[in-house]
């Protein structure tokens, strides 16, 4: 990647966006797990002690106070490590969230393997797969700072549960600052008709770093970023197969029940074409930070259209 | 406070109880019979609700974390006219509203989706806290089952609502002292039960569960311990009511046959 392009921590732009949207609506309150530093709420605790809710190191009571809140009309932001939020609490999630239909906005923070050395115990690479298959939340992964403002406002706005998958990974813009964040809808980022590259959060930057490459060696890869991913964009996928006749995904997830298992559902139902799923794949990761193991698995630029030079050759 | 009426809603719920399950040929029976006398106390005297506006943002919060004793939850907001009670004889049918477990999506007074153990008390910690933090204030009461105390998830929000001072919330624990498979106390005997919330910073009382006088006064506003959440632990016997049943760990969902129907429709003053 270019030294020169300045990197950015998108939970700056979830914070900054959360403070502005409390400013104005007093309902909204955020709930955490001893993670006021982590989520970077400091700043949202000095300016509404009241609204800011420490339940301590307790992700079910976390998340099953976030559900009561809602019940009591409030609009909980409940912040909390990925890898905790999600695994500790996923029966809360499932029950006092998804299936009581509450209003929550669940916010993983440092999701993936953003915890890098610290290990698999706080890697989530597994939050895709457990949110998706409940009904009834939308899970978005953001890319950028205008992308991750954008998610945080359509969030406060709708009536529903949401998870949002942040990080803490630095991520270039990609975004102009007045791009409207459009829930369930994939944006095409390059125009391309030999494959298609679908990804989203960290992964996002990385393949239009690839498919930039790609073109240099002759090959039109169309992009695609599906921050949304349930419920997935069906028309995008089905244009992409049709229209590309390849799909390669790239997720900071395991490569099994996230993102490139939301496409692969929608391809072999609607429209069968050769597909490559990238991610971890299906083992603890090595120690690393999250930029070395993505490299590792696959997913550095050159990795990624490697993968997809052969994709198209597949293609026959 | 009438008590002799409220012993007799008390009773028509058991008896409505009763013949629901027999009909559905399922239900939780047992745990049903213990907590109809706090949920008559509840309904019928202390919530402050309304089952024309049931999702009034103002009304009383009421959760049942024992959500396998949905039955009796039922039966008790048809007699309290959230639900009509011709809908009684859908309970546990295809596509009915009335599930093995409370629906808050489909069923009016109902609050949160309960059925895995231990959900109730953090939820209505939420809802407390909600309140806690509104110009206006309700209370929030949660039904738990002793077993139930066994989940962790318990203990964490016991611990947030003492440090919240959430003292508009009120824990009634159903102390029947059995659980699914067993006693408690051949199990995990939790005791002692008081003891244990008083250390996690609750005001605790101890009351005869099928007392509804003495039901109705500890969950009176002004039992209420400023900046302390309440703990109310409940005496009572699984299968109240019906002498067969009474604490008797087999009946935590058996369904009686029609011989012990007849007898436990007699027991419970029912026509023959």
């Amino acid at each position: 990647m270019d030294a020169a392009v300045p990197l950015h921590d998108c939970r700056d732009a979830f914070v900054q966006t959360l403070e502005a949207l409390a400013a104005d609506d007093e309902q909204i309150v955020a709930v955490c797990n001893d993670s006021v530093g982590s989520s970077k709420l400091g700043r949202f605790g000095e300016r509404w002690p009241e609204r800011l809710i420490n339940v301590g190191i307790a992700e079910q009571n976390m998340v099953g106070v976030g559900a009561g809140l809602a019940n009591g009309g409030k609009i909980p932001f409940v912040c909390g490590a990925s890898c905790f939020l999600t695994g500790r609490a996923l029966e809360q999630i499932k029950a006092d969230v998804a299936y009581s239909a509450t209003n929550v906005k669940l916010c993983g923070i440092s999701s993936g393997m953003a915890y890098g050395e610290l290990g698999p115990t706080h890697h989530s690479i597994e939050d895709f797969a457990w949110i998706r298959v409940l009904p009834g939340i939308t899970i978005v992964a953001p890319a950028d700072p205008v992308e991750t403002a954008g998610a945080v406002r359509w969030a406060a706005t709708h009536e529903g549960a949401v998870f949002l998958r942040l990080s803490r990974v630095g991520v270039p813009d990609i975004f102009p600052p007045d791009h409207g964040f459009e829930p369930g809808k994939a944006n095409t980022l390059r125009e391309g008709d030999d494959l298609t590259i679908i990804a989203n959060g960290t992964l996002t930057h990385r393949t239009i770093a690839a498919a930039d490459m790609l073109r240099e060696s002759g090959i039109e890869a169309r992009v695609l970023n599906m921050a949304t991913v349930a419920p997935i964009d069906v028309d995008a996928i089905v244009a992409a197969a049709t229209e590309t006749g390849a799909i390669l995904t790239c997720e900071e997830h395991s490569v099994h029940g996230g993102l490139g298992s939301a496409v692969a559902e929608v391809v072999v139902e609607k429209h069968p074409v050769a597909m490559r799923i990238l991610g971890v794949p299906g083992i603890f990761a090595p120690t690393g930070s999250a930029n070395f193991l993505l490299d590792e698995f696959g997913m550095s630029p050159d990795g990624i259209a490697e993968a997809a030079r052969t994709l198209v050759a597949r293609k026959g | 406070m009438n008590i002799i009426s409220l012993e007799d809603t008390a009773r028509k719920i058991r008896l409505a109880d009763l013949e629901t399950v027999f009909r559905a040929g399922a239900g939780h029976i047992g745990g049903e019979m213990s907590a109809i006398d706090i949920l008559t106390a509840l309904y019928f005297h202390v919530l402050r609700i309304d089952p024309t506006h049931p999702d009034d943002p103002e009304r009383d919060r009421f959760v049942l974390s024992k959500g396998h004793t949905a039955c009796a939850l039922y039966v008790t907001l048809a007699e309290r006219g959230f639900i009509e009670r011709e809908d009684l004889a859908t309970f546990l049918q295809p596509h009915s509203a009335l599930n093995g477990h409370p629906n808050r999506v489909k069923v009016p007074g109902v609050e949160t989706n309960t059925g895995p153990l231990g959900h109730g008390l953090p939820v209505g910690v939420g809802m407390a806290k909600a309140a806690q933090m509104s110009a206006t204030k309700w209370r929030v009461f949660v039904l738990c089952g002793d077993g139930e105390l066994q989940e962790g998830s318990n203990w964490e929000a016991a611990m947030a609502a003492a440090q919240f001072g959430l003292d508009n919330l009120s824990l009634i624990i159903d102390h029947n002292r059995l659980q699914q498979g067993a006693r408690l106390a051949e199990t995990n005997a939790l005791a002692p039960i008081a003891d244990k919330f008083s250390a996690f910073g609750w005001a605790t009382t101890e009351i005869n569960g099928h007392d509804i006088g003495e039901i109705a006064d500890a969950l009176d506003a002004n039992q209420i311990v400023e900046g302390k959440p309440r703990c109310i632990i409940a005496h009572t016997n699984k299968g109240r009511g019906i002498s067969f049943m009474e604490d008797k760990v087999e009946w935590h969902h058996k369904v009686p046959n029609q011989e012990q129907y007849e007898q436990a429709r007699i027991e419970l003053g029912g026509a023959r």
